[in-house]
């Protein structure tokens, strides 16, 4: 059972439990958030992890960068075991996490400072920092703010600034868990257009939590999860099709691939790999003609 | 709009008393206080008020704000120099009234100690115009370091302070947010008696408190996804490091007090 | 068909701030507005668009800088008007209301307006009873402290906090900020229960057009502190290019019938929900099942 070091992320039953403690500490219930999860992720691949709140989603991307340990089971990040305290500091180097609230993750005053804050935990010289964080910077696009206040930036600009402190440790993996939840929407288009960049470019191992369709149509690969399981796996594509399952689950699907849907309930022969306008629009240019 | 608020009174401009060392800056403004009180008369103060008017000069601040530091003490001034005026004893008495006497000696230990405060804040202004809160942290932190052999948390402080000035403007807006929300709600903050008045605030403190501590905790969880572990093996981005014009300004602080000691034995 | 009243005006409404200061910043010029009792009314906009500050301005938290704001006719800004009457008639949820959650049990929490209008207790609570039946919040929940609650629990209380105050008009800034789809659906259902139940004006600010779309009579499109469109959303969602310019989108689906007219196909443009889609869509391919 050798974990390949091809693979980023490996899951093997992995469980997480938790007990809700009334008044007196005694235990009243006992919550399972994450249940016995099987998971494999390569490296390089942009991985969407989608379900509503409290489907366990934040959960599981919280056991990545072992900001929490499994209760049952294990987790490899490139082959270490999370519950290894030797490895506590590497894992989380290399699995790197952008936080929901754009605020409530940057801790300096001024941007360069922030950015440079990871490279400094980890010890690295004065003159390695500075090439990190300009480099950093550019990959997001943000370095003309590098002598900013962060207070004084948008949501979406926030954002970038965490993902390119984020960047400055070098990870492998980068884990972004509901980044575009509090931005509206030219701040979200800035956050994902960066992070697919990014995974296109640096071939950084993407893993995306979210709630909304519309940012996993162009991930590798979408996961969706319900209750703390994994109930769908496949390309967005696979996903997608499933149109009634993903409602029931709680869940969006593009409003093109909807249409889709209930026009082949009318008996009109659309294909069911519908996700964009473009497609749908050759679709019916195509019946049409006959 | 709260957002433009400026922490602190940091004038940002391109000096040499800007670009010092911050830790040369502090140590400077400590000195300069203490030899404050090495002043043997006015003459002392004379020279003080000199070279304070040089340091102004060459900060490129504008006189209004060094004076505006002032405001906040006028009424410290007013009952210090009142004290002295009225009720010290003295030989030359100009005037009487019961137990109160305006005396010569008064008089001159009024203005002494009056001219002394003044310059005191007027020195302490200069610092926090010339500094920026981060240089500020950044200076005490070295500063303090070497006792962290005898416990002195100085990364701990330096981290803190750095935290909340980060979320000062945060939290500020934050309020404004909650305060409008609970008015919009009927609630009253500006009638009332003390006592009403206090208990008002309970729904804009409450929920602040609230989002503070949520704040802090998330803030945690992401320093700690950052491989944040304590001040230990810790480097920095940019270290604080002395050059030649840090050297030259120490020489002439130096040069100062030397000027002041003289004049006492004279 | 009712006349229809205006119940907030309006009239050449300007706001600067920081006046004066090199941070002067325009952000309402010269707007002249109605909202009609009764109307559900979306208002829309990026940040920046100066949607926050309209939205102030309609229940006088912010006061314009030049122009007048009128309630039922009168100046709320008069020396002789009670800020707090007009506070009350006009309701105002701002984003994340849960944030503003402060009492030991729900029941106090909402009571807290009510409470602040000098009502009777016995008046109190009725009305916090059935502001939390409007918002789907039942009896046995009202003893429970707010933080127990789940997000969207706890939002739907903030909710009827205000709804208890009786409001001719309410505001709501973004009601479905940080919900997932699910949660999203049920918050917009509870404010369209909310308009048909109460039948008071609502208005929703916010900068999804999906949203909004499927329940606003009228959509108040903002950009750079003007009224860029104002009218139903069928007729605003024609000028697709020009609402592009401005950054935001119109709904997939009036997308779709853009392009298809583009490539000859006979459809209507103002299409909005995947329902009327599909009757278009129908048409034209012409299949008989």
């Amino acid at each position: 059972m050798g974990v390949g070091m091809k693979q980023m992320v490996v899951a093997q039953g992995l469980t997480y439990e938790y007990h809700i403690r009334d008044e007196q500490g005694k235990v009243e219930q006992t919550e399972q958030a994450l249940k016995s999860i099987n998971l494999s992720i390569e490296k390089g691949q942009f991985v969407a992890i989608l379900g509503h709140n409290g489907s366990g989603k934040s959960t599981l991307a919280k056991h990545m960068n072992a900001l929490l340990f499994p209760t049952g089971g294990t987790l490899w990040i490139k082959g270490m075991d999370t519950q290894d305290e030797d490895k506590l500091w590497d894992i989380r180097q290399s699995a790197g996490m952008v936080f929901q609230n754009p605020d409530n993750q940057i801790i300096a005053t001024i941007v360069e400072e922030d950015v440079a804050f990871g490279p400094e935990n980890l010890g690295i010289s004065s003159p390695e920092i500075r090439k990190r964080v300009d480099d950093s910077l550019r990959a997001v696009q943000m370095t003309e703010y590098q002598g900013h206040a962060p207070h004084l930036l948008s949501g979406g600009q926030k954002q970038r600034v965490a993902i390119a402190g984020v960047l400055a440790m070098k990870p492998e993996c980068i884990i972004l868990d509901e980044p575009t939840a509090m931005l509206d929407p030219s701040g979200r288009k800035e956050v994902l257009d960066t992070v697919y960049q990014l995974n296109q470019k640096e071939k950084i191992t993407t893993i995306l939590i979210t709630h909304y369709m519309e940012e996993v149509i162009r991930a590798h690969r979408v996961i969706v999860m319900e209750q703390g399981e994994i109930v769908m796996d496949g390309t967005p594509k696979e996903i997608f099709k499933q149109v009634e399952v993903l409602k029931q689950l709680g869940l969006d699907v593009p409003q093109v691939t909807e249409l889709a849907y209930m026009l082949r309930k009318e008996g009109i022969p659309i294909s069911d790999e519908i996700l964009t306008i473009e497609e749908m629009v050759e679709s019916l240019c195509q019946l049409k003609q006959k | 709009m709260l957002r433009n608020i400026t922490i602190g009174q940091y004038y940002p401009v391109d000096s040499y008393i800007h670009n010092l060392d911050p830790r040369v800056k502090i140590m400077g403004t400590f000195v300069y206080i203490i030899s404050l009180f090495l002043v043997p008369n006015f003459i002392g103060y004379g020279i003080v008020l000199l070279f304070l008017w040089m340091l102004i000069r060459i900060s490129k601040v504008p006189f209004s704000y060094i004076v505006r530091g002032l405001k906040s003490i006028i009424m410290i001034l007013i009952f210090t120099l009142g004290l002295n005026v009225f009720l010290t004893p003295g030989e030359h008495v100009l005037f009487q009234w019961k137990f109160i006497q305006v005396t010569g000696e008064g008089i001159y230990i009024a203005l002494f100690m009056g001219v002394r405060l003044i310059l005191l804040i007027m020195g302490s202004s200069l610092l926090t115009l010339t500094t920026s809160p981060i240089q500020l942290t950044d200076g005490i932190e070295n500063l303090l370091s070497p006792f962290k052999k005898i416990g002195v948390p100085s990364h701990e402080i330096a981290m803190m302070m750095t935290i909340a000035l980060r979320f000062i403007p945060i939290l500020l807006e934050e309020t404004d947010k909650i305060m409008k929300a609970q008015m919009a709600r009927g609630a009253d903050f500006e009638s009332g008696g003390f006592i009403k008045r206090a208990k008002s605030l309970i729904p804009i403190l409450i929920p602040l408190f609230i989002s503070a501590f949520r704040r802090a905790d998330e803030l945690a969880l992401a320093m700690e996804a950052r491989c944040y572990r304590g001040g230990e093996n810790r480097t920095r981005l940019k270290q604080l490091a002395m050059k030649k014009e840090d050297y030259k300004a120490i020489v002439i602080i130096g040069s100062l007090v030397i000027a002041l000691v003289l004049l006492r034995m004279v | 068909m009712s006349a229809k009243t205006k119940i907030i005006e309006l009239n050449k409404v300007s706001h600067l701030y920081s006046a004066g200061t090199p941070f002067e910043k325009e952000a309402l010029k010269d707007i002249n507005l109605s909202i009609y009792q009764g109307e559900f009314v979306g208002i829309i906009g990026h940040t920046g668009s100066g949607k926050s500050t309209l939205m102030q301005h309609f229940n006088g938290l912010l006061k314009p800088t030049s122009g007048t704001v009128l309630f039922k006719g009168k100046d709320i800004h008069h020396e002789e008007v009670n800020k707090k009457t007009i506070r009350q008639k006009i309701g105002l949820v701002f984003q994340y209301p849960e944030h503003q959650l402060f009492e030991m049990t729900i029941f106090e929490d909402v009571a807290f307006g009510p409470k602040n209008m000098g009502l009777s207790e016995e008046e109190i609570k009725q009305r916090v009873e059935e502001s939390l039946k409007i918002v789907g919040i039942g009896p046995e929940l009202y003893e429970k402290s707010p933080f127990e609650l789940s997000g969207g629990q706890k939002r739907r209380v903030a909710i009827a906090g205000v709804v208890a105050m009786q409001p001719e008009v309410l505001i709501l800034d973004e009601p479905t900020a940080g919900l997932d789809p699910r949660g999203r659906d049920e918050i917009l259902a509870e404010i369209q229960n909310l308009h048909e139940t109460l039948g008071i004006t609502i208005i929703l600010v916010s900068h999804s057009m999906e949203d909004i779309a499927r329940f606003v009579d009228r959509l108040i499109v903002m950009h750079r502190g003007d009224v860029a469109f104002d009218g139903t959303p069928k007729e605003v969602f024609l000028h697709v290019k020009e609402l592009e310019q401005i950054g935001l989108a119109v709904p997939q689906i009036t997308y779709l019938m853009h392009q298809l007219k583009a490539r000859g196909f006979n459809v209507p443009l103002d299409v909005l929900t995947i329902e009327e889609a599909v009757q278009v869509i129908r048409s034209q391919v012409g299949i008989q099942k």
